[in-house]
């Protein structure tokens, strides 16, 4: 046996054992599908698809859960996800838009405008960024945001204004967002970059020669022959930011609530929460069966974003494949 | 004249107005001079944010940090100063990493190969690329559920730690560890098949051109030649699992201690439950049970100096590789 190992191998034995361990990546992903949505198949079977609505109180609905027994009636599954969902949405749609147009920016200023040794440490101190853990953001968050935003930034009338709903602690929504601004556009600026800086200069120059300045000759041509780059950079951004759990349920306050746009510019103070921060919230129940099944239910929502995500991100960049430059 | 940077780009020198009427920014249209302007401030802005959080943890740390903290095991007590250091979930990192890219190394490096050397049938390369790409998009906590439903399966049961009862916990340094390979997968596979597809065709030509069969040219050719972009890719894998909170405080128990299970030396550790900085951090902050943000913010000072340590490293495998046959590190950040 282990003289046939020494030997040298064939290329066709070689090609299929590589292949194999390849397909081992493939079977890794269908069994995640595979197994997520068996254990939320219960919840979805119970309650439809108005559970992805609105309707009644998500605390509540949750510690019946915890109390069902081993065989819980069908009526223990009982819940409506809405709060959760659009405490996601607005969390990561937010954040996205604001780190896209940061990240765009940035990334023309290191690779066209910064002069060469600002870019030496710019580089660097971004990549730094993208590699800080969540939970050391979350440390941030929860011990010097949120206490200023508690005592400084959230006036009084705004604390009374909503006082009847909700209690304003500084654990909020704006905070959530800012935080994971910071956290995702790192992600975004390494891969603009890389395209930004793989379009030929020619491209720019010409613009150039026909009398645009360097600005609008970077936006006109530059950046637009890395659009492809930078839908795949939001949508990486955005999955990112769907699922980031432990930061998100270290500074939202945690409270069944969402926030509402009714109320103006106070609902950026507004406490939430979000699909991946109830799951890490309500982690501790999972022996209930309902509860568990509930929770998956959850990352099954969250995987299935992931996936539309990647397939929107493929079909916008399909019609522009023309001058394009990597995508 | 060119700058090699860590993201694996070749940087044109930055752009220098020259010389006439319309080159000064104070002639321009005000919405490109608003649009300069604003590229500075974003660049600059994120300098300072990362500049800042780096200060302040540092400060922090110096603040908290005692060298006791490190050497000492977690103790359970309700006030700061009786609960101990942070020795158990140090080695917790330690061993965590270690078993993720013992894990996920073979596998990154066996398909990056298999996609940039073999490949066919095409439609199965696009299918495992596409695959590497979902893990990459998938949530670490959906990972992490994934990785209980799997462990909690009654066949798996060796493999984690079991409640007396009998019942499967699902919770262990296997099968956080196996978690946390899929974590690392993603960064490390793309470093290994950026590389190989960097290596230029001829040196393949004169390996099949004196004999050499494919794997042999793998072995003695490619792989040397692409060292340094699997050292930067296990660099980036491990700053990953060193950064993930989720699938420790799911899949690893998040028990203080070490707890192994049974008695044998090795397997009894891997089969137990333990932490890491990172799930010490967020038990220690206000958002875990115990009130100990001055512990949470020491061990977070470590965390921060670990990462810091390995970002140095893959700049100096990136530039030292830059210079020594002029291919390009993988811009693998992600």
């Amino acid at each position: 046996m282990l003289e046939r190992l020494r030997s040298p191998w064939s290329d066709r034995r070689a090609e299929l054992s590589l292949g194999a361990v390849s397909l081992l990546i493939g079977f890794a992903v269908v069994a995640m599908v595979v197994f997520v949505t068996i254990q939320a198949w219960p919840t979805f079977s119970h309650n439809g698809l108005s559970w992805l609505g609105s309707g009644g109180k998500l605390e509540e609905q949750i510690s019946a859960m915890q109390e069902t027994s081993v065989h819980p009636p069908a009526s223990a599954y009982h819940l409506r996800a809405w709060p959760l969902i659009w405490g996601t949405i607005l969390t990561a749609g937010v954040a996205v838009v604001l780190g896209l147009a940061i990240a765009v920016l940035s990334s023309i200023f290191i690779v066209e405008l910064a002069p060469t040794r600002l870019r030496r440490i710019a580089i660097p101190v971004i990549r730094l960024l993208a590699s800080v853990p969540s939970v050391v953001y979350g440390l941030i968050g929860i011990l010097v945001l949120v206490p200023f935003v508690g005592n400084h930034v959230i006036s009084p009338a705004e604390k009374t204004s909503v006082q009847d709903t909700v209690l304003l602690t500084g654990k909020s929504l704006g905070v959530a967002i800012v935080i994971l601004t910071v956290m995702i556009t790192p992600i975004m600026i390494a891969l603009i970059c890389e395209a930004l800086a793989s379009v030929p200069n020619a491209w720019r120059e010409g613009a150039i020669a026909l009398g645009v300045n360097p600005v609008r000759a970077i936006l006109a041509v530059t950046v637009r022959a890395a659009r492809p780059a930078i839908v795949a950079a939001a949508v990486l951004a955005t999955a990112r930011a769907l699922g980031e759990a432990i930061m998100i349920s270290m500074v939202d306050g945690g409270r069944d609530f969402a926030p509402r746009l009714s109320d103006g510019i106070t609902f950026l103070f507004e406490p939430l929460r979000t699909l991946a921060s109830a799951i890490v919230d309500y982690h501790d129940g999972i022996g209930a069966p309902a509860l568990k099944s509930t929770l998956y239910a959850f990352a099954l929502l969250m995987l299935l974003s992931a996936f539309a995500l990647s397939v929107g991100g493929y079909l916008i960049k399909l019609p522009m494949r023309k001058y394009q430059v990597r995508g | 004249m060119s700058v090699s940077s860590p993201y694996g780009i070749r940087l044109r020198p930055p752009m220098k107005s020259g010389p006439g009427r319309r080159s000064s920014p104070l002639h321009w249209r005000w919405t490109d001079r608003l649009a300069l302007a604003f590229a500075w401030i974003a660049g600059l802005g994120l300098c300072a944010i990362a500049a800042a959080i780096v200060l302040y943890m540092g400060y922090r740390g110096v603040q908290y940090l005692r060298p006791s903290l490190l050497v000492s095991r977690p103790e359970v007590s309700l006030s700061q100063s009786g609960s101990g250091g942070f020795l158990d979930p140090v080695l917790g990192t330690l061993m965590l990493t270690a078993i993720g890219i013992v894990l996920a190394a073979p596998l990154a490096i066996g398909s990056a190969l298999w996609i940039a050397e073999y490949g066919r049938p095409t439609w199965l390369a696009r299918i495992v690329e596409s695959s590497i790409e979902v893990v990459a998009g998938t949530p670490d906590i959906v990972i992490a559920l994934f990785g209980l439903a799997i462990f909690q399966l009654p066949l798996l049961a060796p493999f984690s730690f079991t409640a007396s009862g009998g019942g499967v916990f699902g919770r262990s340094f296997l099968a956080a560890g196996s978690m946390m390979s899929l974590i690392a997968l993603p960064p490390l596979f793309t470093a290994t098949r950026d590389g190989l597809q960097a290596v230029p065709d001829h040196m393949r030509e004169a390996a099949f051109a004196l004999g050499k069969t494919k794997i042999a040219t793998i072995r003695a050719v490619l792989l040397p030649s692409v060292r340094s972009n699997i050292a930067t890719g296990v660099t980036l894998g491990i700053s990953r699992i060193i950064g993930d909170t989720a699938i420790v405080v799911f899949l690893l128990g998040d028990t203080p201690r070490l707890e192994p299970q049974g008695s044998a030396p090795v397997t009894g550790l891997l089969r137990g439950t333990g932490s890491t900085l990172t799930s010490y951090v967020f038990d220690n902050s206000p958002a875990g049970e115990g009130g100990a943000p001055q512990k949470a913010y020491a061990a977070a000072f470590v965390l921060i100096v670990f990462v810091l340590g390995l970002n140095l490293l893959v700049d100096r495998i990136g530039r030292s590789h830059a210079d020594a046959n002029g291919l390009n590190v993988a811009g693998a950040v992600v």
